[in-house]
């Protein structure tokens, strides 16, 4: 029963989420909030991977996600639509709907093929030298995009908008929501079984102990390896399913920020857990758009009780100043994280009776 | 054959000879210690058999294969499991998983299998679980099994990390200062374990030891070593009366 009941849960919501938005109860812009904790989620967690259970500070996630984003766009562009630079289709614009997990997977597998840059200095280099690498990297895929002016240069890249409505036309759904909850249900799935298996702890023995982990016959390149493709390769899904839901991408949008905000969700939640990188990242998410409310009520409360002259408003770029108090504050008071690198069973001994997710 | 044939070893860090000239034939079955005073280069002997450190001169032969150019990993597959001088457990996984990893070598499926969770997934895991069970038994953890090593104290981390040296199934056994940090009774113990250990699994054990209580009561053959050079070698008996082994430990009376 319990083998089943998480897995019950979590497609039953599913369920109730589509349908819901199939039928408009969910307004647009709670339907995107949603996809974005999806797409944060999968961020979070496979980050997690290397920042968590491997013990390196990877901080360039979002180069990997702007491989994906772009890879994905470009090639349902070029097969479903019609298209400005490349021309007519090559498939008919139906065929979409299988098109497109292929299309999302393919991306996946250029974005691991892009965390070789930072997979194979990490044989030789650790820690901080590490870092450094990995925001070169990130800053490399971006360069590189922007310079690249048949798919747009840094004015970015648009188009995916048809490639989804094509779907639409065949079958009436709310397809990215469908592919959004799909993606982050496989990406939770292959990283939780992956560092279950004896196979994948060898990433943990590697973060506890690289030196033993060598010495006890751990192939800790091969292992590394993994760890960075498999963490980049989710990255690239997330980034495929960002660009299809916004139907614009621009390579300024997966910068450095971008890449700090999945360190603020991976380290909020607690490195090496699961759990709370999946928690952190839905709390993260949502957080960033109460803040949208939340900031222009504090402004005009401040204008009331006039503290602020009445010429200057608190604009959104505060938020950019609270979240990162959140991430000081977080470090000051509860430095492991919010699941403090648990998972929920061991947190919450009573929660084992009802789930078991595998 | 021997097992391990070490030919002609030389080590320099920079201007620094560790090892110079050092040889070895470790006969399958024996029991071998190496002694010497600190910073004689037993650990670096140690780090060069285990594939750490690429030689700068000479040859490390294990069971007929060159083993100077491989990597720890690929020494250790071929059978050769050490221990550290300061434990060195993965301290946040359980007994359990320090055992189950340290096989990996013979983890028998990939990244696509663990993902997909094949047949030959839950085959493999399922053997491995034997295994480590049935060793942890035999090495009387069977209790700790779920535990963290670091809540053990620490004469059971040092079995725990034999275990998991014995994890590998190795042809041969490295002890680095296993009685290290263990008072008087762990050290008994420690000697009867070795002892089983070395009856049990019929295999081969080269160990640096201080402790000349448990050198003198394991070894068959102990060969003492300072500056990086053989000064003497030779059975228990011979060790303990020869003059060069007592000048390098205590010094020379000469002014």
């Amino acid at each position: 029963m319990q083998k089943y009941s998480f897995n019950f849960g979590i497609w039953g919501m599913a369920l109730i989420v589509i349908a819901l938005s199939q039928f408009g109860a969910l307004d647009l812009y709670i339907q995107s909030v949603i996809m974005f904790i999806g797409i944060n989620v999968i961020l979070s967690s496979s980050l997690n991977v290397v920042n968590g259970y491997m013990g390196e500070f990877s901080c360039g996630h979002a180069g990997f996600m702007c491989v994906g984003a772009y890879v994905s766009s470009i090639l349902s562009v070029i097969f479903f639509s019609q298209n400005a630079i490349f021309g007519a289709p090559i498939l008919p614009p139906e065929l979409a709907i299988i098109g497109f997990p292929i299309v999302v997977i393919i991306s996946g597998l250029v974005a691991g093929l892009t965390g070789l840059i930072v997979a194979i200095p990490s044989f030789k280099t650790r820690g901080d030298y590490l870092a450094i690498i990995t925001i070169a990297a990130n800053y490399m895929v971006i360069s590189a995009i922007e310079n690249v002016d048949v798919i747009g240069g840094s004015r970015g890249f648009m188009g995916m908008r048809k490639v989804v409505n094509a779907m639409t036309d065949v079958i009436d759904l709310p397809w990215m929501m469908i592919w959004v909850i799909l993606g982050t249900y496989m990406s939770i799935w292959m990283i939780r079984r992956f560092v279950s298996s004896t196979y994948g702890k060898g990433i943990m023995a590697v973060s506890q102990d690289e030196v033993a982990a060598e010495i006890m016959s751990v192939n800790t390149n091969k292992m590394k390896m993994a760890a960075f493709m498999l963490s980049s390769g989710l990255a690239g899904v997330a980034g495929a399913l960002f660009a299809h839901v916004l139907g614009y991408v621009n390579p300024q949008s997966f910068n450095i920020m971008k890449s700090t905000e999945c360190l603020v969700m991976v380290y909020l939640g607690g490195m090496g857990s699961m759990g709370g990188a999946v928690l952190s990242a839905i709390l993260f998410t949502v957080m960033l758009e109460l803040l949208r409310f939340i900031i222009p009520a504090i402004d005009t409360g401040l204008h009331i009780i006039n503290v602020l002259p009445d010429s200057y408003h608190l604009s959104q770029v505060w938020k950019w100043v609270l979240i990162p108090l959140t991430l000081i504050l977080l470090m000051q008071f509860r430095p492991e994280g919010l699941m403090g690198n648990k998972e929920l069973p061991k947190l919450f001994p009573g929660l084992k009776k009802f789930y078991k997710f595998k | 054959m021997s097992l391990l044939s070490i030919d002609g070893l030389t080590q320099r860090f920079g201007g620094l000879q560790a090892v110079s000239d050092f040889n070895i034939e470790l006969e399958e079955g024996s029991l071998t210690s190496l002694i010497g005073p600190n910073g004689a280069g037993k650990t670096t002997i140690f780090n060069l058999i285990s594939g750490f450190y690429q030689p700068t001169e000479g040859v490390i032969t294990f069971d007929g294969t060159p083993t100077s150019n491989m990597k720890p990993h690929q020494v250790t597959s071929l059978g050769v499991a050490r221990t550290f001088q300061n434990i060195r457990l993965w301290h946040d996984m359980t007994v359990m998983d320090n055992i189950r990893i340290a096989q990996h070598y013979r983890m028998g499926y990939g990244v696509l299998d663990a993902i997909m969770r094949t047949k030959n997934y839950y085959l493999r895991e399922k053997e491995i679980e034997r295994i480590s069970t049935e060793l942890l038994e035999f090495m009387d953890l069977r209790e700790y099994a779920e535990e963290l090593p670091t809540n053990l104290p620490y004469g059971l981390q040092r079995r725990v990390e034999i275990a998991r040296a014995m994890s590998i199934q190795p042809k041969l056994l490295l002890l680095d200062e296993p009685a290290a940090g263990l008072n008087s009774s762990d050290v008994d113990g420690l000697i009867t374990l070795i002892k089983w250990i070395h009856d049990e699994f019929d295999i081969t054990i080269l160990m640096i030891e201080h402790q000349m209580k448990v050198v003198m009561s394991l070894c068959s053959w102990i060969k003492c070593i300072d500056f990086g050079t053989t000064i003497d070698e030779g059975p228990p008996e011979h060790i303990q009366s020869s003059e060069t082994v007592i000048k390098a430990y205590l010094g020379d009376d000469s002014i």
